[in-house]
């Protein structure tokens, strides 16, 4: 236990309290005092940067399940700890944000506090985790909590589908990545990554790596919104202002590019790797920046402009990648600034994204609406909004003086210098690459000016809003002016954030160029292609704005039915439908039936495995004797066995069901099991009251009115389990290959301090086991109580009407 | 229906109690001889279960004033506690220790961490089996 897992675990941790504050202090929002939290892992994330900058790393394991070389270990390199400064930066921007935009009268402010904190707890443990498995447990819980917080208004139909797409192909993806997973863990023998690595080059031959880093590419593009599954992103905007500029534009989806700039250094450096990332971020980028250019709605806009960018970014790490295959030198170097572009724009987005999702927010917050047909002429009403706005457009559409025109300027670099590689096939398809980049750049640039232009300038018309346009209160508008600001100063001081920042990035991705490579980002760099190409951007993206009028037309002609999302409507009424054909198939409603289905499975399973294997095997060797009091209660046994079945009475049936209990307990008092006779005693105590309590209550038991009471399939089923677990457990006993493990527990008085084995089994060697039986009986118990309440309120109801 | 069950009343009541002491000895026993958490938490729950049917529901209420769904909790917490307690001592989760202490009146005696954990294992096991029993004989 380090103080980096207790700054991990801090939000999970505060949750707990979220609740109680909200109940305990409701005249202060709840959110003054969660915004101490994101604050604090800031602050204390920001004592590593110096270390981090001198090209350090550290690692903090807590061992967890050693036998499966699972623990929980936290690792702290320049990728990771960017993550985290964003993820705890932004975090503390929004929450903040939050306090002004969720009223504190209307909103169920605990609930969202609290899926909010669980998702922090999940993204830095994504971002830290050197272990697969923990990553993989903290990746799902992303998804869950951005399930629960996009349907965090869950009364509206939309934020119920929304968080239900988002779910399924996340999900979906994090079930491929699992698999991922397990396959590095069968190739390296190591679920730690530090260790995979390590082993990079002799795996690159073993036969699961090409099927490995598919799957786990499935994994991030899902995550990441990459075409085709960028689908679930414009839905997922169903989820409150706050939560779209953290989770949806910030952090959550830059998990699929952690996750690849992560495995860069493994998989990276092969062909399949850099066509897979590149031609996939590329697509994304085209399609993301051609569906925002259509969209009326600010934050669907945004969205499709968040789905672009983060091809944008996903292409850059792909390019990039090439500069492994080289190893060291100029090529290297070289490809490596595509990397750089990468890391430079991921932290630009994250900051004027981040800002104008806010803007966004304040501006449906004060109008009421989002709609860019209604919107117009709020310039002169709100000016710091429209300034804020302004700063995060224009970098976002890559001019100067923003940040995001230094990293356009390096992803036009990148691309060019990749279309002249001559390795991996490039030379035939290598001018598409900026040839893609500059159409989409286009794009982006006209949608970064709609959202500028049709909001604040034109005509306001008040009439079409559904309240009074007015600035927002200062609390709302300081956190997207910290992020402008950024975005301004980052663009003047670039080397600042690159030393510090960007360069222990770059090397935790590219390990093998690590102290190679000095970068120098230069907002100036003569009259190079790169900014033909930004003059052109400007020129046509112009002309193509002031003429939009002539040609969005086009876009009615793409066919609707052969959309992604219409793909995914109809897959899920599909899959409804088949389930519920086999649900109703053999859901009969009759536990006779349930019963027969369970009994012919474990029949066919068990029985066929017992004849294939040819395992039966009857051994008297190692059998006790048999003494007579044995034989008697044997008897007894199969009499009230007997009796349970025959008789037409329910209270012969309990009593022998009674006697049945005691006499098992009678065995192990005989066997020298007093503890199991204890726990047999009593437990049969308890159910004998416990049948008293609903005895009156029962109907009366009747005889099955068709038929003959002779069942020849119940007949043939019951006599099949009958014989075979007696097979089963004679063979059990024939079979004694390893010795038995009793032995160690014969020291449970020096190793557990009890003289009492058993006992020392339940509360120390398998301590697990009774924790989680103790949930079992917990849930058996409020399951109980559910049943039965919840049949009670209905009858209530019924009985007032 | 009101039957007069002085008799079983009385019994009961008495009984109870000594079911009880039973029970806190088998909870106590449990680390050298038969007993431990499960089973004390049976018969606790027995116990319960016999007052129940001798007095009526308000009445044995009005004397044990416990929301068993909550004691459940407790106790499941209780276990997993101790379980991270373990953990933020750098052990494994639910690592348990065991120390001989000589105190002044008792003479030696030995103190075991699993205690706790059984503690937590008596707890849930009265509140699950008494939602269990009572959720079924409140629904008539």
């Amino acid at each position: 236990m380090s103080w980096l897992h207790f700054f991990i675990l801090l939000p999970l941790l505060f949750a707990i309290i979220i609740p109680i504050l909200y109940k305990k202090i409701p005249k202060i929002h709840t959110g003054w005092f969660v915004v101490i939290v994101p604050l604090s892992i800031f602050v204390y994330l920001l004592t590593f940067v110096p270390m981090i900058a001198g090209g350090e790393t550290a690692m903090y394991t807590l061992p967890w399940i050693p036998g499966f070389n699972i623990d929980v270990s936290f690792y702290v390199d320049g990728l990771g700890l960017v993550f985290g400064l964003i993820i705890s930066g932004i975090g503390t921007l929004v929450v903040l944000y939050s306090i002004y935009y969720l009223s504190k009268w209307r909103e169920a402010l605990h609930n969202f506090y609290v899926y909010l904190m669980l998702f922090m707890t999940a993204m830095l443990g994504v971002v830290f985790s050197n272990n697969l498995i923990v990553l993989y447990l903290f990746w799902e819980l992303t998804s869950i909590s951005s399930f629960l917080l996009i349907a965090y208004w869950y009364a509206r139909r939309q934020s119920r589908y929304g968080a239900q797409k988002a779910m399924l192909i996340t999900i979906f993806g994090g079930f491929a990545m699992l698999a991922a997973i397990i396959m590095l863990g069968i190739m390296g023998d190591t679920f730690s990554i530090r260790e995979l690595f390590a082993q990079g080059d002799q795996l690159v031959q073993h036969e699961l790596f090409i099927p490995a880093m598919i799957l786990l590419l499935i994994g991030a593009f899902t995550k990441s919104a990459q075409f085709p599954f960028h689908i679930w992103l414009p839905d997922a905007m169903e989820a409150p202002t706050p939560i779209s500029a953290y989770l949806h534009s910030a952090t959550m989806v830059k998990a699929g590019i952690y996750v690849v700039a992560r495995f860069t250094p493994f998989f990276g450096g092969t062909m399949e790797w850099f066509w897979l990332v590149t031609g996939v971020g590329l697509l994304t980028l085209l399609w993301g920046s051609l569906l925002a250019v259509k969209q009326r709605d600010l934050k669907a806009l945004l969205a499709f402009s968040t789905v672009s960018q983060l091809g944008f970014i996903m292409s850059l790490l792909g390019m990039g990648s090439a500069a492994l295959y080289y190893g060291e030198g100029e090529l290297a170097h070289l490809h490596a600034m595509a990397v750089l572009a990468a890391v430079f724009h991921l932290v630009n987005h994250a900051t004027f994204k981040g800002s104008l999702f806010m803007v966004v927010g304040i501006v449906d917050h004060e109008t009421g609406t989002r709609d860019t047909r209604k919107l117009g002429g709020l310039l002169s009403i709100m000016p710091i909004s429209f300034t804020l706005a302004l700063i995060g457009s224009l970098s976002m559409a890559g001019l100067p003086p923003f940040n995001g025109f230094l990293s356009k300027e390096l992803f036009f670099t990148g691309t060019l210098n990749a279309s002249s590689l001559d390795i991996f096939r490039m030379e035939t398809y290598g001018f598409l690459i900026p040839v893609i980049a500059w159409v989409a750049s286009v794009f982006t640039f006209i949608y970064s000016i709609i959202l500028v232009f049709k909001t604040f300038f034109g005509k306001y018309q008040p009439e079409r809003l559904e309240k009074e346009a007015h600035e927002a209160p200062w609390g709302m508008l300081v956190p997207p002016a910290i992020l402008a600001l950024l975005v301004v100063m980052i663009f003047f001081l670039p080397n600042v954030l690159s030393d510090y920042i960007l360069e222990p990035m770059v090397a935790s991705i590219l390990p093998a160029l690590a102290g190679q490579f000095d970068f120098h980002i230069e907002a100036w760099h003569g009259f190079e292609p790169e900014l033909f190409m930004t003059i052109g951007i400007v020129v046509v993206g112009t002309i193509l704005y002031l003429t939009l009028r002539k040609w969005m037309g086009l876009y009615n002609n793409l066919p609707r039915a052969l959309t992604i999302t219409n793909a995914y409507n109809s897959g899920l009424r599909g899959m409804e439908s088949i389930s519920r054909k086999i649900t109703d198939a053999h859901m009969t409603g009759f536990s006779r039936d349930y019963l027969r289905y369970i009994f012919v499975i474990f029949v066919l399973i068990v029985g066929t495995h017992l004849f294939m294997m040819d395992a039966f095997s009857f051994e008297t060797a190692n059998v006790a004797n048999i003494n007579l009091f044995e034989i008697i209660l044997s008897l007894v046994l199969i009499g009230a066995t007997a009796m349970v079945v025959i008789t037409r009475s329910r209270l012969a049936a309990v009593i022998c069901v009674g006697v049945l209990g005691y006499v098992v307990a009678l065995f192990f008092v005989v066997l020298r099991a007093p503890d199991l006779a204890l726990t047999q005693l009593a437990i049969e105590t308890v159910t004998v009251a416990l049948f008293l309590v609903c005895f009156y209550h029962l109907p009366r038991l009747r005889k099955k009115e068709d038929g003959d009471g002779f069942n020849i399939p119940n007949f043939i089923i019951a006599s099949a389990v009958g014989i075979l677990v007696t097979l089963v457990a004679l063979s059990a006993n024939g079979h004694r290959i390893f010795p038995p493990i009793s032995d160690f527990y014969l020291d449970a008085y020096e190793l557990a301090g009890a003289a009492n084995m058993v006992n020392a089994i339940l509360a120390d060697f398998r301590a697990l086991d009774t924790l989680l039986e103790i949930f079992v009986l917990c849930i058996a118990g409020l399951g109980v109580y559910t049943l039965v309440k919840v049949r009670l309120a209905r009858g209530e109801k019924n009985e007032n009407q | 229906m009101k039957t007069n069950d002085v008799i079983l009343q009385t019994v009961a009541s008495v009984s109870a109690f000594i079911i009880l002491t039973f029970a806190a000895y088998l909870f106590f026993a449990g680390h050298h001889e038969p007993g431990g958490g499960f089973i004390g938490g049976i018969v606790i729950a027995s116990a319960l279960v016999l007052l129940y049917l001798a007095f009526d529901m308000e009445t044995v209420q009005q004397g044990i004033r416990v929301d068993y769904k909550i004691l459940t909790g407790i106790g499941i917490g209780l276990s997993t506690i101790t379980g991270v307690g373990a953990m933020l001592l750098g052990y494994p989760f639910l690592s348990h220790t065991f120390e001989y202490v000589t105190f002044p009146f008792f003479g030696e005696m030995e103190l075991a961490t699993s205690v706790l954990f059984e503690v937590g294992v008596s707890l849930a096991v009265v509140g699950a089996t008494m939602t269990i029993i009572l959720s079924i004989s409140e629904d008539v």
